[in-house]
């Protein structure tokens, strides 16, 4: 909110600068985002008399040419010695008091005014606007001023134009303090001076409003409410033969001006101005266009109301309206409505105050994506004991200023509310803050924020009151299963202390618990005399496997050349086309964003590969051809059968395990992805040779790195997936032990180890590479990560090796097995043949070629034996691998290349 | 007879003569050929020492001890003299060759580009562990969350201007609409609430996590961004405790005595709620001081706000059946992109965002 501080300084006489009234609300919550001078560079504006007007002729515009006195004697001797002056401006006349720039003035923004040659004469200064002095936001001509503005007085001075703007940002639990109202308050308490309440200063008496201020006005406009849950309180006072062409004065206008509010006219100004002021928005409709009684009730089917913005808008049933007999005439505390408007040649004004249901105009504004000042104040709570005095203001101010005749009394309709009361331990705010305060103090601030306290011996009860009663038995014993059973609740010591019981004031409806009263104090005391007590060590478990390895992982590719990016979760329905999903793919069931950040990508992915590939083309566009990039993320993956919406639980309790179950049901699986792409040279050619591209190898060694990293042992095996290549796609399955675990993935028979699969690796299809213009033989691998880290948490701790230092025996091999065999299935065989001797065994080249024939191909390995107890005997090594290799022909057909 | 067999081979100053025509071809030799040609020449079979020493029989007894002591220890001085002479030409010769072999080691390496972390990871893992030195362990849920776990549980009622703060994305429902109850979490504060509800009292864990809201990308806002949220739950915690873990994580990010500043604030899960600002680690306020230098670091302020915080609101305890008149507990968040900003200079979020490898390598693997 944007204030002017003098206009805060009229009911809290502070004696300090504006630096450090913004430092002291800043510390009691009541942020000063900034505190600017507006108005101190003003300087050589005189409040000054037009003698006489000259309409030059032969001008493209209307031209003035006139005599202006800024003073006195001036005046008597005129015309000589009378500023003579060039003026654009038609709204004055001769004998007016206007704002004369002299020459050598300055005005806002250093703009200096100097004598200057124009129209073909000499222009000793300038007829200043409202806004070419910042006193107004709008060009109206020329500021014409009272007849009684003191002439030859430095304008700046007579207009107050020297000032403070404060910005300030008002949390949004602060309804009362969207006013000056509540800022004056704040501030009277943070210096510890007098506040004088602009609600009841100033307030017009009985010769105004014909009687006290809620004097029962038979001959006001009448009216009632309909739906108590709408309204809770409405007034409605009259102003008769008011004139609507009254111009607003110069000092109101300025305020509003300050404050970021456009002058309109008298009207508006004058309940834009108590709205600021106060904090309760007011409602002026025309009389003349009103016809029968006036309700506030909640929308009927098909109702319409074009509001003031000249928007036709459907109603919701759960709309607050203002209605007469003509149906809906303003959307209450948001918007008035057009027909109802006053106008130009509106005299009899009927002014609505009202304290509306916050709920109900918070969702209303929304619904109709309307947000007003007035729904702004509405939402964050205005006081209910604001519209009577409000409006007493209101009608008095605007008959006074615009001549009219209040109607005397007032239609006030009103429903019992209960009060708020709050019992608080006493020493509560001392056990929040961890500072002694003493039972005093809490009293005394409780106090200067406008509460009601009374002491009672008798303790408060809870710091929880509306706290549902504790669940039924059995349900606890479900909620144990979920948490770690804890110790029974043992019943709050009884201490002997007093408790306060706490009524809020009016304008504080944000003040309901506890914790809101212990904060006051504690803000008003100050937040910076709370001692800082340095934690004790606590008895923490450290990271958990999971997430250690997750650092693992990340480390491990970025060491061997892979960039960790993020790329945008968000993708279209064309990505799957793009990918070349087909179309029972599970990864084209997205989860999509009601109002997405971008229409064209609605979607949250469900696979890493679109958004790392738009990186990856980013980064190609930018020079950078050689890449390697990864990301770890969450996809989103809808559950077949998933309810339709999560439900809201309730929060006076804790919800039961079968509530928390249906909210699970509803949210999508998000398993943990890790992906990771190449384009572009592996290994780059330079002085020591050539590199090398990146490969599908590349990708499947990707996928090696990270399962290494889980210590999770792998099984890759050849698989059609798409966006991958056909004939360059690796299926990347954990092996895991037979027993852990819930089983995702795809089991392979009882007993024996089990495969979850884990992702893919290997080299994209031409297609997609082309679909998402990335360069040729782009290869990529994605894989779960929540599959690989729950395959490590079946893995116990690592056992360390038996090293013997018997000597090495080694053996070569070379087999010749069909092109389509895997080196995987020798390889497992070959180790499965060798037997407990073998220490490892390396493939150490792959021949194809027409020594071994057409669709046949030539792997050789070097065998590594070595016992742990002995010199293994040429006899023992050889038998092993005979034996390795009598497996590897059983198997795979394997022929020992001559 | 002939002059040369009158001339007795043993004689000292025949002796000495050969030696040094021996020592001086020694000398000269500059290369093991040249040495080995001095070897056959003066330590060969016919060389005058050997002839000298095998004379020595042929001399009278008398004369035979003295002559033999004499030829002997100039051979022994000549062998000494090859010996010595050999080491030096065969360690010349090494050096030589291991001068031909020279490199020039300052060539380019870059065989495989470098690789990098992202940094919003690392200072995500980097912020955890000064929690979890702290005692604390890390909780992680869901980004896609349940509109109960993300703003009803923390007090955050459906129609209450702070839901306005945030500006949410919701994920649609069957028939498109946002009435799904499901969104897009805003903040990882719903993993507080699943922490609460899981995990045993007394409770300290820190939530690092990625959030989302519906607001243009722009050099200080993103629509993705990371916060990292800490929560603590136990008998007897204050204000003054919330204040010394805020406390004891400055001092261990940015440097020891850094002081920090509480301050009033809102926030709908925590009553009373506050922010913390740091001293500027780079200027120590210096530059807010009349005269001072600017400080792009603070912006000159002096202090850098740093965490949103306060004491949990009894509300969100009782939502996750916590007993508030027996617990209390204190909450704290930090955006991860903003600790970037204050502590490594990222002046664009954006640059976070859009994955610019030359952004996460500049980083590195460790930050
Ligand atoms: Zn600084």
């Amino acid at each position: 909110m944007r204030v002017p501080l003098s206009w805060l300084r009229e009911y809290a006489q502070v004696p300090a600068d504006a630096a450090e009234v913004a430092r002291r609300l800043t510390a009691a919550g009541l942020e000063v985002e900034s505190a600017e001078p507006v108005g101190h560079d003003i300087g050589g504006v005189v409040v000054a008399q037009v003698l006489s007007i000259e309409e030059l002729t032969g001008t493209r515009k209307p031209i003035r040419y006139c005599r202006v006195a800024a003073s006195r004697r001036q005046l008597d001797e005129a015309p000589a010695g009378a500023s003579a002056v060039i003026c654009g401006a038609t709204n004055f006349a001769v004998g007016d008091r206007v704002a004369l720039a002299l020459p050598g003035a300055v005005l806002p923004g250093g703009v200096e005014i100097g004598t200057r040659k124009t129209y073909g004469h000499l222009s000793e200064g300038m007829i200043c606007s409202a806004v070419e002095l910042a006193a107004g936001d709008e060009y109206a001509g020329i500021l014409v001023l009272p007849p009684d503005a003191p002439l030859g007085e430095d304008f700046a001075s007579y207009a107050g134009l020297r000032d403070e703007v404060l910005d300030i940002a008002v949390t949004p639990d602060r309804g009362y303090a969207v006013s000056v109202r509540g800022l004056a308050r704040e501030l009277a308490t943070a210096f510890a001076v007098p506040f004088t309440d602009p609600a009841d200063a100033g307030l017009p008496g009985p010769g105004v409003l014909g009687g006290p201020l809620d004097h029962a006005g038979p001959d006001v406009w009448p009216a009632s409410i309909a739906d108590p849950t709408a309204c809770d309180r409405f007034v409605l006072r009259e102003v008769r033969g008011f004139s609507a062409e009254a111009p607003t004065p110069l000092w109101l206008q300025v305020r509003l001006a300050r404050s970021g509010v456009r002058a309109v006219s008298l009207a508006v100004d004058v309940t834009n101005y108590l709205m600021l002021e106060l904090g309760q928005p007011l409602h002026a409709f025309d009389r003349s266009k009103l016809s029968g009684e006036i309700v506030v009730r909640r929308a009927r089917p098909g109702e319409r109301l074009e509001t003031l913005d000249h928007v036709a808008r459907t109603l919701d049933p759960d709309d607050i309206l203002i209605t007469d007999s003509s149906g809906p005439i303003s959307m209450a505390g948001t918007m008035g409505g057009l027909a109802t408007e006053i106008d130009q040649a509106s005299t009899d004004l009927v002014i609505e105050a009202a304290h509306f249901s916050a709920e109900g105009t918070a969702k209303m504004s929304r619904r109709h994506r309307l947000h007003t000042e007035a729904s702004y104040r509405f939402e964050r709570g205005v006081d209910r004991e604001l519209p009577l005095r409000a409006s007493a203001k209101a009608v008095a101010m605007l008959a006074s200023l615009g001549g009219g005749r209040v109607v005397p009394g007032a239609i006030h309709v009103s429903v019992d509310v209960p009060p708020v009361l709050i019992s608080m331990a006493a020493h509560y705010p001392d056990r929040v803050a961890g500072v002694a305060y003493g039972r005093d103090t809490v009293v005394r601030r409780l106090r200067e924020v406008g509460c009601a306290v009374r002491e009672t011996r008798i303790p408060a009860p809870t710091v929880a009151p509306w706290r549902a009663s504790p669940p039924e038995p059995p349900e606890l014993s479900e909620l144990s299963e979920l948490s770690e059973p804890s110790e029974p609740s043992e019943p709050p010591a009884q201490v002997p202390v007093s408790a306060l019981e706490v009524t809020p004031p009016s304008w504080r409806s944000d003040l309901t618990d506890p914790a809101d009263l212990a904060e006051e104090v504690i803000r008003l005391e100050g937040y910076a005399d709370i001692p800082v007590r340095m934690p004790r060590a606590l008895a923490g478990r450290g990271l958990t496997r999971r997430q250690r390895l997750r650092g693992s992982v990340g480390r491990a590719l970025a060491e061997t050349g892979y960039v960790e990016v993020l790329s945008s979760p968000f993708g279209s329905g064309a990505d799957a086309d793009l990918l070349g999903l087909p179309p029972e793919d599970l990864r084209r069931n997205a989860a999509a964003v009601a109002n997405p950040l971008a229409d064209d990508e609605p979607l949250l992915r469900t696979t890493m590969l679109p958004g790392l590939f738009r990186v990856l083309a980013r980064n190609i566009g930018l020079g950078f051809a050689d890449v390697a990039l990864f990301e770890t993320g969450l996809v989103f993956r809808p559950r077949p059968g998933a309810p339709d919406s999560a439900p809201i639980l309730p929060v006076d309790r804790a919800p039961t395990v079968a509530e928390l179950a249906s909210l699970e049901a509803a949210l999508p699986d998000q398993p943990l992805r890790l992906a990771a792409v190449l384009a572009g040279a592996r290994e780059l050619d330079g002085w020591w040779g050539a590199g090398r591209p990146a490969s599908w190898a590349d990708a499947v060694q990707a996928a090696r790195a990270v399962a290494r990293a889980c210590r999770v042992p792998l099984d890759i095996r050849a698989e059609r997936y798409p966006p991958w290549h056909p004939g360059r796609c690796a299926a990347i399955y954990a092996r895991v032990a037979a027993e852990p675990g819930d089983g995702s993935g795809n089991g392979s028979g009882n007993g024996g180890p089990r495969q979850w699969l884990a992702g893919h690796a290997g080299e994209l299809d031409p297609r997609v590479v082309g679909a998402f213009g990335l360069p040729a033989r782009t290869c990529a691998v994605e894989l779960d990560l929540s599959v690989l880290l729950t395959a490590a948490d079946g893995i116990g701790p690592v056992q360390a090796p038996q090293l013997s230092t018997y000597p090495l025996a080694t053996q070569d091999v070379a087999l010749v097995v069909g092109a389509d065999v895997p080196a995987a299935a020798v390889e497992s065989a070959l180790v499965a043949g060798a037997g407990d001797l073998l220490e490892d065994l390396r493939l150490f080249d792959v021949y194809t070629g027409s020594q071994v024939g057409e669709r046949r191909k030539s792997l050789a390995y070097t065998l590594r034996f070595r016992a742990p107890d002995r010199t293994l005997t040429v006899a023992e090594t050889t038998a092993a691998r005979d034996a390795a290799v009598a497996e590897a022909a059983r198997r795979t057909g394997a022929v020992p290349r001559s | 007879m002939s002059a040369q067999a009158e001339q007795d081979p043993t004689a000292p100053d025949e002796v000495a003569r050969a030696l040094a025509d021996a020592l001086a071809d020694i000398a000269a030799a500059g290369t093991l050929g040249e040495l080995k040609a001095a070897r056959v020449a003066h330590d060969g079979d016919r060389a005058p020492l050997a002839l000298a020493s095998a004379h020595i029989g042929a001399l009278p007894g008398a004369e035979r001890a003295e002559a033999g002591r004499r030829v002997g220890a100039a051979r022994a001085r000549l062998r000494e003299a090859l010996r010595a002479r050999q080491a030096e030409l065969e360690a010349e010769r090494d050096r030589q060759v291991l001068l031909t072999e020279t490199a020039d080691v300052t060539l380019p390496g870059g065989r495989v580009l470098p690789g990098a972390r992202h940094p919003v990871t690392m200072l995500a893992d980097r912020l955890s562990d000064v929690f979890v030195a702290m005692g604390y362990e890390v909780a992680e849920g869901p980004e896609v969350e349940a509109e109960w776990y993300n703003f009803d549980a923390l007090n955050i009622p459906p129609d209450h201007p702070a839901r306005e703060m945030q500006d949410t994305l919701f994920i649609a429902g069957k028939n498109g609409t946002s009435a799904s109850g499901i969104v897009l979490r805003t903040h990882t504060s719903p993993v507080q609430i699943r922490s609460m509800l899981t995990r045993p009292l007394p409770l300290y864990v820190v939530s690092p996590g990625k959030c989302f809201r519906n607001e243009a990308l722009d050099a200080t806002h993103s629509p993705v961004f990371h916060q990292i949220e800490g929560l603590a739950v136990d008998e007897g915690l204050t204000m003054a405790d919330l204040r010394g873990a805020i406390q004891a994580f400055v001092e261990a990010m940015f440097g020891e005595g850094l002081r920090t500043r509480f301050r009033p604030d809102y926030f709908p899960f925590t009553e009373p709620s506050g922010d913390v600002a740091m001293e500027c680690h780079v200027c120590r306020g210096a530059s807010a001081e009349p005269g001072g230098d600017p400080c792009r670091v603070c912006k000159s302020q002096g202090w850098i706000e740093i965490a949103g915080c306060g004491m949990v609101n009894p509300r969100v305890l009782v939502a996750c059946g916590i007993d508030p008149d027996r617990y209390t507990g204190f909450a704290f968040g930090l955006g991860i992109e903003r600790g970037l900003m204050i502590a490594h200079g990222v002046t664009d979020i954006r640059d976070t965002m859009e994955g610019d490898v030359r952004f996460s390598r500049a980083f590195g693997t460790e930050i």
